[in-house]
């Protein structure tokens, strides 16, 4: 692989010298690992190294003509949303471009630039490459018992543009006591053979609840990787939902620590692909304290040659009695060629517990099929009905009615 | 009173050696010990060469080290890898001929084999360390043209049988303890079924472990010709023993068109003692290939004993409408190891499998459940379904669920749920109401989470199995 001039990159990025060091240390970390193999256990059914050789075989990990200065807001047009009507974020190409609170008193949130702690996660190739070339940092600090009015948009726009064939960036929460903050996390991508790499971390503290909604939908041949790294405290709730059908490759990695008692994690999605698509969500949820709960619910629905991967672990520590950990992943394939896997994996060291998984998948029931058909629908009615109602459960899972609704006319269910 | 029952039979049961003079091979794994091994079992030259290939692969490949449970390092070169009674040499024509001293040992076990054959109507093929001593009902067995004989017997008297299977379903060129099998294996059942014929009794080997440092390498061959039936059984004690002792059994089934077979399996080797010293690791690689179309392979097992119980059943379901089933109970308790499971591979049409796994963990306990369920491409119209659960005693032992579930066929369904949880406190206060008290009460429910697959074993080892589970939990609830 290349090597990088780091003080070129630092001055078309216009940051301080200061983290050059660690930012070449963490570089030096990933070369040497390199990209995923087969031979990770995360990364047995999808071999990102293989796809990125295949893929994006000049791959440059930056480019001096990263698009800095794009100010084109015709692009926003194209997002099924009356952003004005909200708060939002703009990031483009990994640059947070627009913060726009306008609904919110902008005391009670606090926006910070430079990140002071790189995330440790060793071993973890792509956090080292986001820790070695993100372009730019974002976290927001809700402050003690503040409440969102409306949701949050975070728009991740990428243009066609671009020169580079590798985005990183980070964005971060922090949730202080008693807040709550919605966010619709909308991923607008019109580049071509891109890597992308989001690193994530949220901390909830006590009594604070955050909905992430993560929405992926537009047609590109991207590679996409996010990793959420997620610390709940004392009854805080976090609530993840996300659905894909957009990106030819999309890998969610979602880690959630229970760290306090009466916590609570659910994470939910709907994965709806097509063509080669290929999506792979990693969930680990760690039950660190008594008392904490966790639920998952992942909905598949496959046709042409897509393939889509659960792999969700339930962690229980040996002082984390009075566990609830369920986990539900259900798959449709509806056609020859395409392929899912599962691997729901438990650990459990404590015995006061109630956890469970279910893992099932095949083809659409042929009597319900039937049934409809005979009440006068056509094969595709029939088929769509049933595709909605398998879909339906997940998306009455969403608390914030506001995003349900929005996400029924994305999906353009009734 | 009652504590001085419990007391005794905390103590393993099967605790004792029996001291007959053996004869060892050199100490050591290489090319001599190997020649050893074939030059005094007296082998054909094919077999000779056969094992020696498998040596040299051996010598390049790695031990697999994802497994859950680690083990301290085995030094292989510090085994030995023969050692047979003295007696066997001059081989006993009848029971009377048989060492005393073993017969006895046989009784403490359970298995007087004079009553056996007199009552139960079983030919006992009884393995002590590691040559076939006593083998009976032969001639029952001739009659209906069936073959039960020690692996040692079958490579002299129909090599072509074992020619064409040996190795055709673990190949020598497999993981690391197959194939460590397949270089010093020492001896093991054979077992062919010709064609037509429903085996007339359950046939059955126990296996024993005696000799100090003696590892031991099981090879079993069981052949089902065409649209026959056989029922094994296999169980396993072992004498009580401070050293750690490598058990790395080889298990092939083959079922052609239209056959069946279900192997069950009690195995209640030494576990080691409360503080975890000793206990046998349980390193068996047991695989069945239903090779024609309509062909059924069944695996029942009751685990209970061994420090380390690591091994997979499996089925590959080649021939189209195949079954493939697996039921299974893994109890550890104190410093017991498991990480067992099952591979149901689905390559044939309309093939089917069906997963029962319970697993219990007690005291300082780890038990995984790791399981792969792979539908191929081809497999149109396959099904497969899954239950894993496990129950857990105190908060010192860990319950483990590691399923690999791979669809690669629109047509087929795959349906997989598993449960943790403990024995509710109503179900212990229910019973103990009714004056049974903590320990029968949760024997009881344990018997009760586990019937499921107590009920696939033959009527002898239901018997035996229950017992076992009683026994296993003991000193387990406070």
């Amino acid at each position: 692989m290349e090597s990088i001039d780091f003080r070129n990159f630092l001055k078309v990025l216009n940051l301080s010298e200061k983290n050059l060091n660690s930012r070449k240390k963490e570089f030096d970390k990933f070369i040497s690992l390199g990209f995923p193999s087969k031979k990770s256990e995360d990364w047995k059914f999808i071999d990102l190294n293989k796809i990125i050789s295949k893929k994006i075989p000049n791959l440059k990990f930056f480019n001096e003509l990263v698009n800095v200065n794009f100010h084109n807001k015709n692009y926003l047009k194209d997002i099924p949303l009356e952003i004005e009507n909200y708060n939002y974020i703009l990031s483009v190409n990994g640059f947070f471009k627009e913060v726009n609170l306008k609904y919110e008193n902008e005391d009670k949130i606090e926006l910070i630039r430079e990140n002071k702690t790189l995330s440790e996660n060793t071993n973890h190739s792509l956090t080292h490459l986001n820790n070695a070339l993100y372009f730019d940092y974002l976290k927001i600090v809700i402050k003690e018992k503040y409440i969102f009015n409306q949701p949050l948009i975070f728009i991740n726009l990428v243009s066609d543009n671009i020169e580079s064939t590798n985005i990183n960036f980070k964005f971060d929460i922090v949730m202080e006591k008693n807040s709550s903050l919605s966010l619709l996390d909308f991923n607008y991508d019109k580049s071509e053979n891109n890597f992308i790499n989001i690193s994530n971390h949220f901390i909830l503290r006590e009594n604070s609840i955050l909905k992430n909604y993560k929405i992926n939908l537009s047609n590109n041949f991207n590679l996409n990787y996010s990793i959420q790294n997620v610390d709940i405290y004392k009854n805080s709730i976090f609530e993840n939902f996300l659905i894909s059908g957009g990106s030819d490759l999309v890998k969610n990695e979602i880690i959630c620590n229970l760290k306090e008692e009466f916590s609570s994690a659910f994470v939910n999605g709907i994965i709806n692909l097509k063509k080669d698509q290929q999506h792979e969500i990693r969930s680990k949820i760690y039950h660190l304290s008594e008392n904490t709960k966790s639920y998952q619910l992942i909905k598949c629905s496959l046709k042409e040659n897509s393939k889509a991967v659960y792999q969700g672990k339930i962690f229980v520590d040996s002082s984390a009695q009075k566990t609830d950990g369920y986990q539900l992943s259900k798959a449709i394939l509806l056609n020859e060629g395409t392929e899912f896997n599962a691997k729901p994996e438990l650990e459990i060291y404590a015995d006061d517990v109630k956890c469970s998984h279910g893992s099932s998948s095949g083809n659409l029931d042929e009597n319900k099929i039937f049934y409809l058909m005979t009440r006068g629908l056509n094969m595709q009615e029939a088929k769509q009905i049933l595709l909605d109602g398998f879909y339906l459960e997940v998306i009455e899972k969403i608390t914030d009615n506001k995003i349900k609704e929005i996400i029924k006319i994305l999906m353009n269910i009734k | 009173m009652r504590e001085n029952e419990i007391d005794k039979l905390k103590e393993y049961k099967y605790g004792f050696t029996t001291d007959i003079e053996n004869i060892k091979s050199p100490k050591g794994l290489n090319k001599k010990t190997i020649e050893f091994i074939s030059k005094i079992k007296n082998e054909p030259d094919w077999m000779l060469s056969w094992r020696l290939k498998a040596f040299e692969r051996l010598q390049k490949i790695k031990e697999p080290d994802w497994q859950k449970p680690k083990y301290p390092k085995i030094d292989y070169q510090d085994l030995y890898y023969y050692s047979a009674p003295k007696t066997a040499n001059s081989k006993p024509k009848n029971l009377d001929e048989v060492d005393p001293k073993l017969i006895e040992t046989y009784k403490k076990l359970g298995i007087p084999l004079n009553e056996q054959k007199r009552l139960n109507g079983i030919a006992v093929d009884a393995v002590f360390d590691s040559v076939s001593v006593a083998t009976t009902f032969k001639d029952k067995l001739n009659e209906v043209g069936v073959i039960f004989c020690s692996i040692s017997e079958a490579i002299q008297k129909h090599p072509n049988l074992v020619k064409k299977y040996l190795g055709s379903v673990i190949p020598i060129n497999d993981h690391y303890f197959a194939t460590l099998n397949s270089a010093v294996f020492t001896d093991g059942s054979f077992v062919y079924i010709p064609e037509g014929v429903r085996c007339p009794m359950e046939l059955s080997t126990y296996f024993r472990i005696n000799a100090s440092q003696t590892g031991q390498f099981e090879r079993t061959l069981i052949i089902a010709d065409k649209n026959s039936y056989v029922s094994y059984l296999e169980g396993c004690t072992a004498p009580m023993r401070d050293e750690n002792q490598l058990h790395a059994a080889n298990v092939e089934l083959i079922a052609l068109e239209g056959a069946e077979i279900k192997y069950s399996t009690v195995q209640n080797w030494y576990p080691g003692d409360e503080n975890g010293n000793g206990g046998i690791y349980n390193f068996v690689t047991k695989r069945g290939l239903c090779k024609e179309k309509n062909s059924k392979i069944s695996w029942t097992q009751v685990e209970t004993g061994s420090a380390i119980t690591w091994k997979y059943p499996s089925c590959i379901l080649q021939g189209d409408n195949s079954i493939g089933e697996f039921y299974s109970i893994a109890i550890t308790n104190n410093h017991q190891k498991a990480d067992t499971g099952t591979k149901m591979i689905h390559l044939g049409k309309n093939t089917k499998s069906k997963i029962i796994s319970k697993g219990i963990s007690a005291g300082f306990a780890d038990n995984t459940y790791r399981g792969l369920v792979d539908i191929f491409p081809k497999a149109k119209n396959s099904q497969n379904f899954t239950q894993c659960d496990s129950l857990l005693m105190g908060n010192k032992c860990g319950a483990h669920t590691v399923p690999y579930i791979k669809n690669r066929n629109s047509d087929s369904n795959i349906a997989h749920e598993a449960t943790t949880s403990k024995i509710s406190e109503d179900q212990l206060f229910y019973c103990q109401q009714r004056g049974l008290n903590s320990e029968e009460a949760v024997s009881l429910i344990v018997n009760g989470f586990c019937k499921e697959v107590l009920q696939q074993l033959p009527m002898e080892f239901a018997v035996e199995a229950q017992k076992l589970v009683g026994i296993s939990l003991e000193g387990s609830v406070g």
